[in-house]
């Protein structure tokens, strides 16, 4: 695919919830390789945007295209297969399952994972596993996780669970991450250490789409940025831009800019 | 000397039938998180399935049909699976207490079924005679009932290695997913929807083989044995012995099992009379009681859970939570 073809698009993507327009006719476009954030005031519809996205709900108008093909309304575990991955605002960590086990669960298409493979292909299954925990220790070295492998997901920290969801999501080997609010409620070194894990992510090629109130993180780090607010996109364009049009988005974010 | 191991036979025979519902039971609570409040349902299933098949023809009613010993086994698992098929596919989007409410009603509808379908399943009377296996080959009725033990705990010892094999497989860890997150499982490419229809289908039919043993054993199944009560021991088993351990859903068969008995022999034997009327209902309060009393001082039960120390291939014991 040429970098002039965007990896994700959306048409009038819209979802109303009765009279409600969380998003409201939102078109825009994800290029490869890019990390693309989006800010907008609390309520702006940029979680719901993601879940739209991430097939966790579905819209009530437009399309979603993902690397060329037509991903409305597709189901989550469907859209991971495809490449498309996420984390969540709120980590969402298997809390009863050690560190390495939430990274081993994530690749598709595992022959252990059928009920007749994990019974009848021992052999099959346990080369995989193998293959599969060098992998995952790999990323949870680069993630700083290697450390708690073992110990179960609901015993780390708010900011460990951050990075763990980033390194769950690398093991699906997907083409597009979703972020939301990646930097929230992280003490600021381990903050540090999520913004470089993103950005030689990023250098090696991985596109992101990064929802961040944080917005020295977004001017820094982001690019394009886009803004929403009431659903609408109000805003697109780099950081410069963004300074430049300080006022409008000081009116909508409520936020010094500069 | 003969009547006490002819007694513990009898014991082990039925507190094993009993481990084998409650590893079932583990499957789907334990490791998915399907809070099934009709395990009677598919104990019942699986029983009246095989009496069907395998018990003697009676004209009032359409069967049985005296077919062999394992079509009789294979019928009643057979039965279990697809009523829980059915069931998975009408409640299965439902959560937690809904889920259990929603099973608890199908299990008390079939109940009635049993009750009142006397052309399918004899009524109130029930069904008798089911042709004990392997009865011709033992001399007298004591080394029959060694044997049969015998026989249960193979199959036992069966089931407790196949769900070993499936619960430290991928297969396993996707289910605890699952039951931990399925939002997040779901996000992780993973088809829930698919995977908690297969792990309730699977464990009903494992509940089912409990029930056709249970025919095979006395050789008569009427609707009193697919009473709810029959749930709540199940499920005081599972919770004593520890949601989640494959060996604590057996250990807790057995140490309830034993409590029920004991007791019961206890108040017939000790009790006044004016007491002794009312063994039921307060081996009832006392079956109530354990299951509060453990979720409340020790909800991960006697051998709680482990998790996997893949790395090291040690284990770590559990988080001390409860679920629901």
């Amino acid at each position: 695919m040429s970098d002039n073809q965007p990896m994700l698009s959306t048409s009038n993507l819209t979802c109303a919830f009765g009279v409600l327009r969380a998003v409201d006719g939102v078109s825009l476009d994800i290029r490869p390789g890019t990390m693309t954030g989006l800010i907008g005031p609390n309520g702006a519809g940029k979680t719901t945007f993601f879940n739209l996205l991430a097939g966790a709900l579905k819209p009530t108008e437009g399309r979603v295209h993902f690397n060329g093909v037509d991903v409305t309304g597709m189901s989550p575990d469907r859209l991971f297969h495809l490449g498309l991955a996420r984390t969540f605002q709120i980590p969402r960590p298997f809390r009863r399952l050690s560190v390495l086990e939430n990274l081993l669960l994530a690749p598709p298409k595992q022959s252990g994972e059928t009920l007749t493979g994990a019974i009848f292909q021992r052999g099959r299954m346990a080369r995989e596993e193998r293959a599969l925990r060098d992998k995952a220790m790999g990323i949870l070295d680069f993630m700083t996780l290697a450390d708690l492998a073992d110990q179960p997901a609901g015993k780390i920290s708010g900011g460990q669970t951050k990075l763990l969801e980033l390194a769950r999501a690398l093991m699906g080997e997907p083409s597009l991450i979703l972020l939301d609010e990646p930097a929230a409620g992280v003490n600021p070194s381990l903050t540090n250490v999520l913004i470089d894990r993103i950005k030689e992510l990023n250098r090696q090629g991985m596109t992101f789409f990064i929802i961040e109130h944080d917005m020295d993180f977004v001017m820094r780090h982001c690019a394009p940025i886009i803004a929403l607010a009431e659903g609408r996109v109000v805003f697109e364009g780099t950081a410069q831009d963004a300074q430049a049009d300080a006022g409008l988005l000081d009116a909508y974010l409520g936020t010094g800019v500069a | 000397m003969i009547g006490v191991i002819s007694y513990l036979a009898f014991f082990g025979t039925v507190a094993a039938i009993l481990a084998i519902a409650v590893l079932g039971l583990n499957l789907q609570w334990g490791n998915t998180g399907l809070f099934n409040g009709g395990v009677a349902a598919f104990f019942g299933a699986g029983a009246y399935g095989a009496m069907m098949l395998g018990g003697p023809a009676d004209p009032q009613q359409l069967g049985g049909f005296a077919l062999p010993y394992p079509i009789a086994f294979a019928g009643g698992i057979g039965l279990a699976a697809l009523v829980a098929w059915a069931v998975g596919l009408l409640t299965l989007r439902l959560r937690h207490d809904y889920l259990a409410i929603a099973t608890f009603g199908v299990a008390v509808a079939l109940e009635a079924v049993a009750r009142n379908a006397e052309w399918l399943t004899g009524g109130a009377k029930g069904m008798r005679g089911f042709p004990r296996p392997f009865e011709g080959l033992f001399a007298d009725q004591f080394t029959y009932n060694l044997a049969f033990l015998g026989f249960v705990v193979i199959i036992l010892i069966a089931v407790y290695a196949g769900l070993e094999r499936l619960v430290r497989s991928p297969y396993g860890r996707v289910l605890r997913a699952i039951r931990e997150d399925e939002v997040a499982a779901r996000a992780l490419g993973k088809n829930a929807t698919r995977l908690r229809l297969e792990a309730f289908v699977l464990g009903s039919a494992i509940i089912g083989v409990a029930g056709v043993l249970y025919v095979s054993f006395y050789a008569f199944i009427s609707p009193q044995d697919m009473a709810p009560i029959l749930t709540f021991q199940i499920w005081a088993m599972l919770i004593v012995g520890g949601a989640g351990n494959n060996r604590g859903a057996v250990l807790g068969a057995f140490l309830i099992w034993g409590a029920w008995t004991s007791s019961g022999f206890l108040l017939s034997k000790f009790a006044p009379t004016a007491v002794q009327i009312y063994t039921g209902p307060i081996q009832y309060i006392m079956i109530g009681s354990v299951i509060v009393g453990m979720l409340l001082w020790r909800p991960q039960g006697l051998l709680p859970e482990r998790i996997e120390r893949t790395k090291t291939g040690n284990e770590a014991p559990g988080e001390n939570a409860s679920q629901g």
